[in-house]
């Protein structure tokens, strides 16, 4: 029992629950900025740990827990999402009617889930920390007490919710019925065809395909992003669809045999293709910016499966790099939805008009951002889209590469849509609008993270690498 | 004689169970489909007792028989509703519906059927069950087990902050 392997999750159980003494020892009236402050601070301090942990590669508790270099980078990655929301929310909760300073304290625990998520390594830890983190989704999402629209989204998300993890559980429970063990990796030289493996693995890949959102188990992404408050809308987009894509590439890879087991890499391309297509298909016609966003992240969510399609490490190495870009550029956007939304009042897209003359900060994050999703060089989901592609390609594999490419040229038609409303229109007056300081830090940092790993990927790229090598 | 008499028990219980879930799902006055649903949690804790898995059926009882269904009957009852004809109405998909959870049966009835399991694990006494129960939950299984501990708290905060409202009572 090597207790160290949990280091990063015992700090960070210790900050959720020290943030929520806080809460109840600080005088209820306040606004709460200092807890904000607080959550902030002590998320960057366990980040900054979470560096000094790559190169350890180790299972303890008898191989029901792993750190390796994979789950040390995919928890980098909740954590820096975490930041990010944090630093995005602080304006929001002071618009909070009540229980503010609570909100930090239910990010970090969703935080939490997710790192016992990207660690676990077997199917039981695996669900604790999946329910851990969407338990906690859903009290955030319904968190705008009094808003109708937030409870209704919380009231849906509860429910599609409560129904994946049902089906999740039961391919969960065929796997042990089969195999007679939770451990992922002996899973693998335990199981070969039978019907019964073959329903286990549809229901699993509906059950994590519904915590990444990809078609078609996406239905619920669109009404739950609208209604959610923007910045948790961000994270669930982010953090929570890193955390399935996390838990989905550990099960299938270290878990499910290819040969002579369930050809799961048939479906997989199958989601892969159709995700990208009506994900970027319906963005089209989005008016809102938080649907448009929603269906977006579907389509994120089919190039990043393209990268489980090659079932190697440089497909990992792609789903990784990407991921990470995905973060940067997705909050940077929400981060401008989450000020317009304040300012203005409005989520929609035509509301935009002039936003490049009344405050071309806002403009040029927002246009940046969204460039790197759809993949223009030389930002950096450019860079994510090339690692993505090639590794699928070399495996002599050339649809999805094709499929890939032709969708993001679609996806240039809605993202520049926004832009063009920005850049184009005459505002409706012309008030400058203020951008609130740690809303700034987000949107700058989201930009200069995006330019940079575009011209110069190097550094994460080998970080990634080697946190894929660590699977296979 | 002694197969008989499990294959009745089992029958009797699997059919008790699923004929109580199919009543929570079908009777219109949501008090009797919680009651049906405590009748459906102890057919489940019978199947318990027919695994060996005394403990677990105990729990079964405790939990979910007990404390989970008269939660569920507190929550109606506070809830102040008058008339309960038509409290647990189904909606315009019950057609549909069915089709595909008859589809879905007949799968996975399919699958189950063509497939062989082995039994897994080993037989023990009931006493060593449970202290082997205990020594996994704090030994092997201590972080699923710790993390469902912060789960509840995590349950327990948001029930308050969603119970409670943006009122200031």
């Amino acid at each position: 029992m090597n207790m160290s392997l949990l280091s990063t999750e015992i700090l960070t159980a210790v900050l959720a629950c020290g943030l929520l003494i806080l809460c109840l020892l600080s005088p209820n009236k306040e606004k709460h900025r200092g807890i904000g402050y607080a959550t902030l601070f002590g998320l960057l301090a366990i980040l900054v740990t979470t560096f000094f942990q790559y190169g350890i590669n180790e299972t303890t508790f008898h191989e029901l827990w792993i750190h390796d270099d994979y789950s040390v980078f995919m928890k980098e990655l909740f954590l820096v999402a975490a930041i990010l929301v944090t630093l995005s929310s602080i304006d929001f909760v002071d618009t909070l009617p009540r229980f503010r300073s609570e909100y930090y304290s239910l990010i970090v625990f969703a935080a939490l889930g997710m790192m016992v998520m990207a660690s676990a390594n077997d199917l039981v830890t695996i669900y604790v920390g999946m329910e851990l983190m969407t338990i906690t989704f859903f009290v955030l999402v319904a968190y705008v007490l009094g808003n109708g629209r937030s409870s209704e989204a919380g009231v849906k998300y509860l429910l599609l919710g409560a129904a994946s993890s049902a089906v999740l559980l039961f391919g969960m429970s065929l796997l042990y019925g089969l195999t007679g063990t939770t451990v992922i990796p002996e899973m693998m030289a335990k199981l070969h065809w039978s019907p019964a493996l073959v329903i286990a693995v549809v229901t699993l890949i509906a059950g994590f395909g519904f915590k990444i959102s990809a078609v078609p188990f996406h239905m619920w992404s669109p009404d739950i992003y609208e209604g959610a408050p923007t910045p948790i809308t961000g994270y669930l987009a982010v953090a929570s669809k890193a955390a399935g894509f996390a838990v989905l590439v550990r099960v299938f890879i270290d878990g499910l045999p290819l040969q002579n087991g369930v050809d799961w890499l048939t479906v997989m391309s199958v989601l892969a293709g159709i995700t990208m297509v009506i994900g970027n298909v319906v963005a089209i016609p989005q008016t809102n910016i938080k649907r448009m966003l929603a269906y977006s992240s579907v389509a994120q969510a089919g190039y990043l499966l393209v990268g489980l399609m090659s079932a190697d490490a440089a497909g990992v190495k792609g789903i990784l790099f990407y991921a990470m870009l995905y973060v940067v550029a997705n909050m940077g956007a929400f981060a401008v939805a989450i000020v317009v939304a304040k300012e203005l009042g409005t989520e929609e897209i035509p509301d935009y008009a002039g936003l490049a003359i009344r405050q071309p900060l806002l403009a040029s994050v927002m246009t940046i951002s969204l460039l790197s999703l759809a993949g223009i060089p030389p930002l950096a989901g450019f860079v994510g889209k090339l690692y993505l592609f090639s590794a699928i390609m070399d495996k002599g594999v050339l649809w999805p590469a094709f499929v890939g490419f032709v969708m993001s040229m679609v996806s240039v038609y809605y993202y520049l849509n926004v832009a063009l409303y920005m850049w184009r229109d005459e505002p409706k007056d012309n008030r400058p609008i203020h951008v609130p300081g740690a809303i700034k830090f987000t949107v700058l940092f989201a930009m200069v993270a995006t330019v940079f790993f575009g011209i110069y990927p190097g550094p994460l790229a080998e970080v990634a690498t080697m946190a894929a090598k660590s699977l296979f | 004689m002694n197969d008989f008499i499990f294959a009745a028990a089992f029958y009797g219980l699997a059919g008790m169970t699923i004929l109580s879930a199919a009543g929570v799902v079908f009777l219109k006055d949501i008090v009797h489909s919680a009651l049906m649903l405590a009748l459906s949690f102890i057919g489940v804790a019978g199947l318990y007792v027919l695994l060996n898995a005394d403990f677990l059926a105990a729990v079964q009882i405790l939990v979910y028989g007990g404390a989970v269904a008269i939660l569920i009957a507190f929550g109606v009852m506070l809830t102040r509703r008058r008339n309960m004809k038509e409290s647990n109405p189904n909606n315009r998909w019950v057609i549909y519906a069915s089709f595909v959870s008859a589809a879905f049966f007949a799968i996975c009835g399919w699958a189950l059927m063509g497939t062989d399991f082995k039994p897994v694990g080993q037989q023990v006494n009931p006493e060593a069950a449970v202290e082997g129960l205990a020594s996994l939950l704090l030994g092997d299984y201590v972080v699923a087990f710790e993390s469902a501990a912060v789960l509840l708290l995590v349950a327990l905060v948001g029930a308050i902050i969603l119970a409670k409202g943006a009122k200031e009572a």
